[in-house]
């Protein structure tokens, strides 16, 4: 028997023990009427080929393993950043279970959000009933200070008007008539997560500067930096890492959108269903901030546009990882503060670039796939061509021509960049086919590599949203010059694993 | 070795009280008729939960239930592992959906299995204008080139499909003609029903009308031979039970749905008995079976000894004298191993109490096996539950265990923090939420991880397993020394 009380066995072992894999033996050869062996070993070797990758990029319509998600849990993001904020999704139930149960496995931390539970009914007759009723009991149970209003795609398909609805909510006394309900329509069949975030962020700015006190001009100068930092499964830390510096170099700032709380709180006995977050009257306020600042561009291009509108400067970065990203961001905070960077900034960024010239020989040349965001691909290999790797093979399922014009022309600024290319709007079954056909040292993304891991034998090391099998990674920063030295570390740990794993007499000691 | 204790059935209901309260008046009523609690009846050991269930979730109050999609593709369609499932419509559903549950398999992914995969049609805006059907036509032909080894496919719709008319139905039956392969529509759209539940409706309506008398491969019949329906080998509870049914003499000739092939759904129809592991989301196709091919079917329950006995010899009753000396061989095997487990566990988990929120048949089923180690169950409910489901945990929990159908965060929250129990068996919604409080939790949809729980090998699992979370010295360091009392 294989089990037994004092070594229990589990899924990991269990299954590998002979009562069971002659179970499965027998299942296989009397019941599946599976393909022979044969055939599957041949696909299997066909699939590595570049007649198959080949076939494979020819698909215009199937996608398949897409690195991608749906604008409403960007909306949800973003609403989560701000003070006592319960995001509110108006459609189908099931879209709102799933992005709690997405954002909670990332982040191991309960996400809040309620639906308006839209069926049938909804279907045939619009929404405003379930908006009418869903606002009352929000506002009555969860006691927020603001509903977050966004849409799964069922509510778009059949056009209910936020605005009227909302209007028509207020005037039935769901909540009181001053009560901030911002809203954004987030088509999922628009864009990605990444459009919803910016929807959402421009959402809620819309509401405190055109919608809550009529159409607000931007008033005195509040001196104030305004940063937005986008949908980020690394918030957490890297939120903190880049108040860090702003505190530091004495610069005054609104974060719009901040779940650097909500989504780390402590385990003291309660659970706090809100916490931290961007105050709202700083978001109400944030009109009049000198400038604002996006860290990643793909994610706020339609907010970034609003704030200009307003005559407020902006200006926008790609994830600004590794030295010279960090160095951009610091010296354009210094530019619109006026405010020096300080030596204790700049003994950090030294210390980063002596871990880099100490550990140079083992990048140099490496060649490393990326997937992800738009924002993160391109802010991680600019970094990887500081270390001096290849970043070779840059893939992200919803970025655009735009972005991969951009990609480009990072390449083009080094010698490392000669044979990388952008794979935009591909998904991670083209990724397979890349890995096959032109294999590289490393794959960077998130844990829906791991598929290709176990496919390639490529070694992944998961850097972006979302990081599912590996635990509190995102509780430790990828941005700032401390970002980018834990960043480092960690590709050169799976450089050296791979070099002790493939070493019999140079399994040296010392590296 | 049932345990026999009642809870507190005067301070339940004040608690339902006080949480209702909190409710705008309209809500609260009707949140009022899904709260409850055990009463005696007539009928010994059995208690009464008379709750209403399968209604619509009230909007705003943050259920946790989600949707038909979920229920069909989530659980019924997406193990089958020999085909392709796509989620056609915009990216999000499989995406979330993904690799969630953790129905196993053997086989490669990718090559002949694609549990692991998502396949999507990514609904643009031209779809919802122009309509999706022919790109699906194209699609399918794009997945049958790139995956020539699969056996069939299914099309899972989300919610604008049904929204913008499109016709599948005719997709599926024009590719089925041009491939030769089973092609599956599934009308499982998110805003159908009220939850999961109905989706599982669908999705077995879809095995029905789509898999069932449409060619079975050969086959020779012995009069042993069973399905193992509704099991979906989350960390590979299926494989035990498989075990346990072999060693006793039956022959499994099909498991649904996981690690399942298209073979064994259509061969189901020859077997001589139908083994219901997961009443609510496939009962359906189960009378089906008994109506149309004369299959009859039994419930069984393999989490924790006393159950998995009782099972074993209600199964074995439906055969001959072998059989059941068979099975009685089976309990008296693993007797050593069952005992052990208690020994171990036991002194451990002896009166610890227990919350449980689930989804299909945990909520009464997993009931025993915490009993099997001294543990109290004093909640339990239903995110999907029908009518049906509340009248079987009569017979599973005690006078005063507090019922909840389709609760919401609000009620779950407040109900932990009162009644404080040793243990919270629910989902990874509410996992965190729980912990913070200072209440071990365990993941009971995905075990958490870990499994399997089923037949013997799990139990040993599952005890070891409860213990973990209950007796983690992690609990003793939620407060600050210096603030501790």
């Amino acid at each position: 028997m294989p089990q037994s009380a004092e070594k229990t066995k589990d899924h990991v072992s269990l299954f590998k023990e002979p009562e069971y894999t002659e179970m499965f033996a027998a299942k296989k050869a009397q019941f599946e009427c599976r393909p022979t062996d044969e055939a599957v070993a041949a696909q299997a070797e066909y699939t590595k080929t570049w007649d198959y990758r080949e076939k494979n990029f020819a698909r215009t319509k199937a996608v398949i393993n897409p690195a991608k998600a749906c604008q409403p849990l960007g909306a949800v993001f973003a609403a989560a950043g701000f003070e006592e904020t319960m995001p509110y999704v108006h459609g189908s139930q099931g879209c709102v279970a799933y992005f709690r149960s997405h954002l909670a496995r990332h982040f191991k931390e309960a996400a809040a959000c309620v639906s308006d539970s839209m069926t049938e009914d909804a279907a045939v007759f619009g929404g405003q009933a379930n908006l009418v009723e869903g606002l009352q009991n929000t506002h009555a149970l969860y006691k927020p200070k603001m509903i977050a209003v966004s849409t799964t795609c069922m509510a778009e398909v059949i056009g209910d008007d936020l605005s009227a609805f909302i209007g028509t909510a207020k005037e039935k006394e769901s909540v009181p008539a001053d009560f901030p309900v911002p809203f954004a329509h987030t088509p999922s069949f628009v864009g990605s997560h990444t459009t919803g975030y910016d929807n959402m962020i421009k959402g809620i700015l819309n509401y405190f500067w055109d919608r809550e006190k009529g159409e607000l001009k931007a008033g005195k100068i509040n001196g104030k930096i305004n940063i937005i930092p986008g949908f980020d499964g690394y918030a957490v830390a890297n939120n903190r890492e880049i108040k860090r510096y702003l505190d530091t170099m004495g610069v005054d700032y609104t974060f719009l959108s901040d779940v650097s709380d909500v989504y780390d709180t402590p385990s003291d006995g309660t659970y706090r269903m809100y916490d931290g977050g961007t105050k709202l009257d700083d978001a109400r306020d944030a009109i009049n901030a000198k400038a604002t600042i996006a860290l990643q561009q793909y994610c706020s291009d339609k907010s970034l546009e609003y704030i200009g509108a307003k005559g407020q400067p902006t200006t926008a970065f790609h994830y600004p990882m590794g030295v010279g990203g960090t160095d951009a961001l610091l010296m354009k905070i210094s530019e619109l503060s006026g405010k020096p960077i300080p030596d204790s900034i700049e003994k950090e960024r030294g210390r980063l670039v002596d871990a880099m010239a100490d550990s140079q020989a083992y990048l140099h040349g490496k060649k490393v796939a990326v997937f992800g965001d738009p924002d993160f691909v391109h802010g991680m290999a600019a970094f990887l061509l500081e270390m001096g790797c290849e970043p070779t093979h840059c893939l992200s399922t919803n970025g655009g021509k735009d972005w991969a014009t951009k990609m480009e022309a990072l390449f083009a600024t080094s010698q490392f960049g000669a044979n990388c290319k952008a794979w935009a709007g591909k998904d991670l079954w083209h990724m397979r086919s890349l890995l096959f056909t032109e294999p590289t040292d490393l794959l960077i993304g998130s844990s829906y590599g791991k598929y290709l891991e176990k496919d390639t034998g490529i070694p992944l090391i998961r850097l972006t949203f979302p990081i599912f099998d590996r635990h509190h990674h995102h509780r430790f920063p990828t941005l700032g010059y401390q970002g980018a030295l834990r960043v480092l570390v960690e590709i050169l740990d799976r450089i050296f694993e791979m070099t002790d794993a493939a070493s019999d007499i140079s399994f040296d000691l010392t590296r | 070795m049932s345990l026999d204790y009642t809870n507190d059935t005067a301070a339940a209901e004040a608690l339902i009280k006080e949480v209702l309260d909190q409710y705008p008046e309209k809500s609260g009523k009707r949140r009022a008729r899904h709260l409850g609690v055990a009463k005696p009846t007539e009928e010994e050991g059995a208690t009464s939960c008379g709750v209403k269930s399968n209604i619509k979730s009230i909007p705003g109050v943050m259920t946790i239930r989600g949707c038909a999609y979920a229920g069909s593709k989530g659980v019924v369609w997406g193990p089958v592992k020999d085909m392709l499932h796509i989620s056609h419509g915009p990216v999000g559903c499989g995406q979330y959906s993904w690799s969630q549950r953790r129905n196993y398999f053997n086989g490669t992914v990718g090559i002949d299995s694609f549990v692991t995969m998502q396949v999507t049609s990514d609904f643009q805006e031209r779809d919802i204008v122009f309509g999706g059907d022919k790109n699906l036509d194209i699609m399918i032909d794009e997945l049958d080139g790139l995956f020539p080894l699969n056996k069939g496919i299914s099309i899972q719709s989300e919610c604008p499909i049904g929204l913008i008319g499109d016709d599948i139905e005719a997709v599926a039956k024009k590719k089925h003609k041009e491939t030769g392969k089973t092609i599956v529509p599934v009308r499982c759209e998110g805003f159908r029903g009220v939850s999961q539940s109905l989706g599982h409706h669908i999705a077995n309506d879809a095995i029905r009308d789509w898999v069932f008398d449409k060619g079975t491969p050969e086959f020779e019949s012995t009069p042993y031979d069973v399905n193992l329906i509704a099991d979906y080998n989350i960390g590979g509870d299926a494989w035990p039970s498989r075990k346990l049914l072999e060693e006793m003499g039956l022959r499994v000739i099909g498991m649904w749905s996981g690690d399942a092939t298209l073979a064994e759904m259509a061969r189901a129809p020859k077997a001589k008995l139908n083994l219901i592991h997961c009443y609510r989301s496939m009962n359906y196709i189960c009378r089906h079976m008994e109506e149309k091919y004369g299959i009859s079917w039994v419930e069984y329950n393999f989490f924790g000894p006393t159950q998995i006995a009782a099972s074993l010899r209600k199964i074995a009753a439906q055969f001959d004298e072998t059989i059941q000396a068979n099975a009685e061989k089976v309990i008296a095997k693993h007797q050593g191993l069952v005992d052990a487990v208690v020994a171990k566990y036991k002194a451990r988990l002896d009166g610890k109490t227990v919350m449980l929120y689930v989804g299909g048949l945990r909520p009464r089923h997993v009931t025993n096996a915490y009993e099997d180690l001294g543990m109290r169950i004093v909640g339990t409910g239903y995110e999907f539950g029908h009518n049906d489901d509340y009248q079987r945990t009569g017979h599973y929990v005690k006078e005063g265990t507090l019922i909840y159908d389709d609760a919401t965060g609000y009620e779950l929250e407040k109900f932990i923090e009162r009644i404080r129990p040793d243990l919270v068996g629910s989902g990874i919604k509410e996992k965190y939420a729980t912990q913070k409080m200072g209440v071990p939790f365990r993941q009971m949809h995905s075990w958490d991880y870990s499994g399997p729980y089923h037949g013997y090998d799990g139990f040993a699992i599952f005890a070891r397993d409860m213990d973990m979370a209950i007796n983690s010295p992690v609990w003793d360091k939620f407060k600050a020394p210096w603030k501790a009392a």
